[in-house]
């Protein structure tokens, strides 16, 4: 009982039960964050002076330690997972609201104008317009928030076993095991850039319109142009290529 | 008809971007809004389809203020298109194109059969339709941007200086295809731009506006070019407004010398004694083929019937399609100082020299000066087809 993969029981999961638990108190907090930067981003392009005093403010909540954090929730929302997403979706504000400002901000200026001057309504301008044109700029700011609320997660061990693979950590420390925390690195790490390489493929899935930038990509565009289109197979290339514009 | 009534914006820093601007702008033709940077002419354009609210006087289209027409509905009834194309960079050039008729509430097929209709009329081949932007040229992108504002096929025509941005030659390109679209459609077209040769080639009246946004002058293009109001449209108009102005002027009553035009079949003699009736000098005839299109100049003396022997003659004209002005051009680049004129087919219909020419343009501005004194009415609606040359 002593293999890489052996989980103690009194953690009362199993391995892969684990890297759900991982999963999920690390990527709902992101999904809320990204859904709550939406309107404040769109809000803070609209409304200019709001930018820098909601920049600071999630600026200074990112820089709350979330022992702190913890501290102040457990008294609310007890020893639970819940306690552990609270924090970690406000911290990925910090990333989420430029991207979304920085995205909406990338939409050409006469694109804003001839979509207006078509008489395409608020709403609809910014969910047809100017959200999927910052699709890249907010992804990019998603891998960046995915990876890090993926690495934070494992702090929630120090209340009541809360940081899934983190658990291991203390247990390793515990039963003088540290293939288990081997494991909780290696795992977590793992995790962090198969959860990075979907959003890139979702990336690639969302913007067919994007010109391509690596030389291979702009090989196919140069035959898909002079020749019948073909559908674009180069989905390796999403992986290998050069890191994105960073929020 | 759009009519700008007594229109000015201010903002509220005390800029003044136009100024009490009055204007009418007929159906059927194109209205160029041209001026220097800061003289409030994409101002004006804006707040017909109310980009920008005025903020005192009306603009009324068909009658109607705009002040009270729902706004989306508005701009859906009048086609834009803006500098850079402005096009959606995520969706391909047929959803591109189909916009505005989705907007209407058009089903998906019949809003992209349109869009399909509407890249043909643009000239854009039909392999384009799955493409997405980034994958056309700047002129292409320009004709999308057109197709997109005609696909609704709204009565009114906005374009803010959309030219400016491609290279010389594709603006040509665009510019004479604007005008062939125009004369099939017949569009009320208001057109702004800062390029004074392109309102000339473009426009059946231009609305000349100097900085603060008020009005200078607004005339048909080749009254602006004769009579310019005051010393700022004269100096907006440009060194050489004279011979700009011979693009107004046709070719149709050029007179033309036939007797020193020989098809490369005619006897030497024959040649020899239909000219030696001039003075013995050297002036050179016009050899043209069996089909009678032109072939080169050549001295009648040393005429042998080698066609090799022939000096080229450069590019000719068309009689009645060209202007006076172009055919003083090829008149100055001929070898011989003659231009040669042709028909619609190319045949030879005969030389015109400079002083020909000149004289040409003597009586046209005669005639032009005894039918249109100055201060006359221009013609409401104008035709709408307009040579380019």
């Amino acid at each position: 009982m002593n293999g890489f993969f052996d989980i103690p029981s009194d953690l009362q999961s199993s391995y892969l039960g684990l890297i759900s638990t991982h999963l999920q108190e690390a990527l709902i907090p992101v999904l809320v964050g990204f859904l709550l930067s939406l309107p404040i981003g769109l809000l803070c392009v609209r409304v200019r002076w709001l930018y820098p005093p909601v920049l600071w403010t999630t600026t200074v909540i990112y820089a709350i330690p979330s022992l702190a954090f913890f501290v102040v929730l457990i008294d609310y929302t007890g020893l639970s997972k819940l306690t552990v997403m609270i924090p970690l979706c406000l911290y990925s504000l910090v990333v989420l609201v430029p991207s979304v400002v920085d995205g909406i901000r990338s939409v050409p200026e006469e694109t804003n104008a001839a979509a207006q001057a078509m008489g395409i309504g608020l709403v609809r301008r910014y969910l047809q317009v100017q959200l999927p044109i910052a699709v890249p700029a907010i992804i990019a700011g998603l891998r960046v928030a995915a990876a890090s609320s993926i690495s934070l997660v494992s702090v929630g061990a120090l209340i009541g076993n809360q940081g899934a693979l983190g658990n291991l950590l203390t247990t390793a420390l515990l039963y003088q095991r540290p293939v288990l925390a081997l494991n909780s690195v290696v795992t977590t790490a793992v995790l962090a850039v198969l959860v990075d390489a979907l959003l890139v493929l979702a990336r690639r899935l969302l913007t067919p319109w994007m010109p391509p930038s690596d030389s291979k990509a702009r090989r196919t565009a140069l035959r898909t142009a002079a020749g019948p289109t073909a559908p674009d197979t180069s989905t390796t290339a999403g992986t290998a290529r050069a890191p994105e514009r960073a929020s | 008809m759009i009519a700008i009534e007594d229109v000015s914006k201010r903002y509220a820093d005390g800029t003044v971007a136009v100024d009490r601007l009055s204007l009418q702008i007929p159906n059927h033709s194109i209205t160029v809004l041209v001026g220097p940077s800061g003289c409030g002419k994409t101002t004006t354009l804006r707040m017909i389809n109310r980009m920008i609210e005025p903020s005192s006087g009306t603009i009324r289209v068909d009658g109607q203020d705009v002040q009270r027409q729902p706004v989306n509905a508005l701009r859906r009834s009048m086609g834009y298109v803006i500098q850079n194309a402005g096009l959606f960079q995520h969706r391909t050039i047929l959803d591109n194109i189909a916009t505005v008729p989705r907007l209407l509430g058009w089903s998906k097929q019949r809003a992209r059969a349109r869009a399909a209709e509407l890249m043909e009329r643009v000239g854009l081949d039909k392999d384009m339709a799955r493409r997405y932007p980034y994958q056309l040229s700047g002129g292409q992108q320009q004709r999308v941007g057109v197709a997109r504002a005609l696909a609704a096929d709204p009565p009114i025509l906005l374009m803010d200086e959309p030219f400016s941005a491609v290279d010389p030659v594709v603006r040509r390109g665009l510019q004479e295809e604007l005008l062939r679209i125009q004369g099939e459609l017949g569009k009320a077209i208001v057109f702004v731009t800062h390029d004074m040769d392109e309102a000339i080639t473009i426009g059946d009246r231009i609305a000349v506006l100097r900085k603060g946004g008020r009005l200078a002058q607004f005339a048909a293009p080749d009254e602006l070019l004769s009579s310019p109001a005051d010393e700022f449209v004269e100096e907006f108009l440009g060194g050489d407004r004279g011979i700009r102005g011979l693009s107004f002027l046709s070719t149709r009553d050029l007179e033309l010398d036939r007797s020193r035009v020989f098809p490369i079949d005619a006897d030497r003699q024959r040649i020899a004694r239909a000219t030696s009736a001039r003075p013995a000098d050297a002036q050179p005839v016009l050899v043209t083929g069996i089909d009678g299109k032109p072939l080169g100049w050549t001295d009648p003396a040393a005429w042998n019937g080698d066609a090799g022997t022939l000096t080229p003659y450069g590019q000719s004209f068309e009689v009645g399609r060209d202007s006076l002005r172009v055919a003083l051009d090829r008149a100055v680049l001929s070898p011989t100082g003659h231009a040669v004129a042709v028909d619609g087919s190319g045949r030879v219909l005969g030389i015109a020299g400079q002083e020909t020419i000149a004289a040409a343009i003597r009586a046209a501005r005669q005639r032009h000066a005894a039918t249109s004194p100055q201060g006359t009415e221009y013609p409401q609606d104008p035709p709408p087809v307009k040579a380019t040359r």
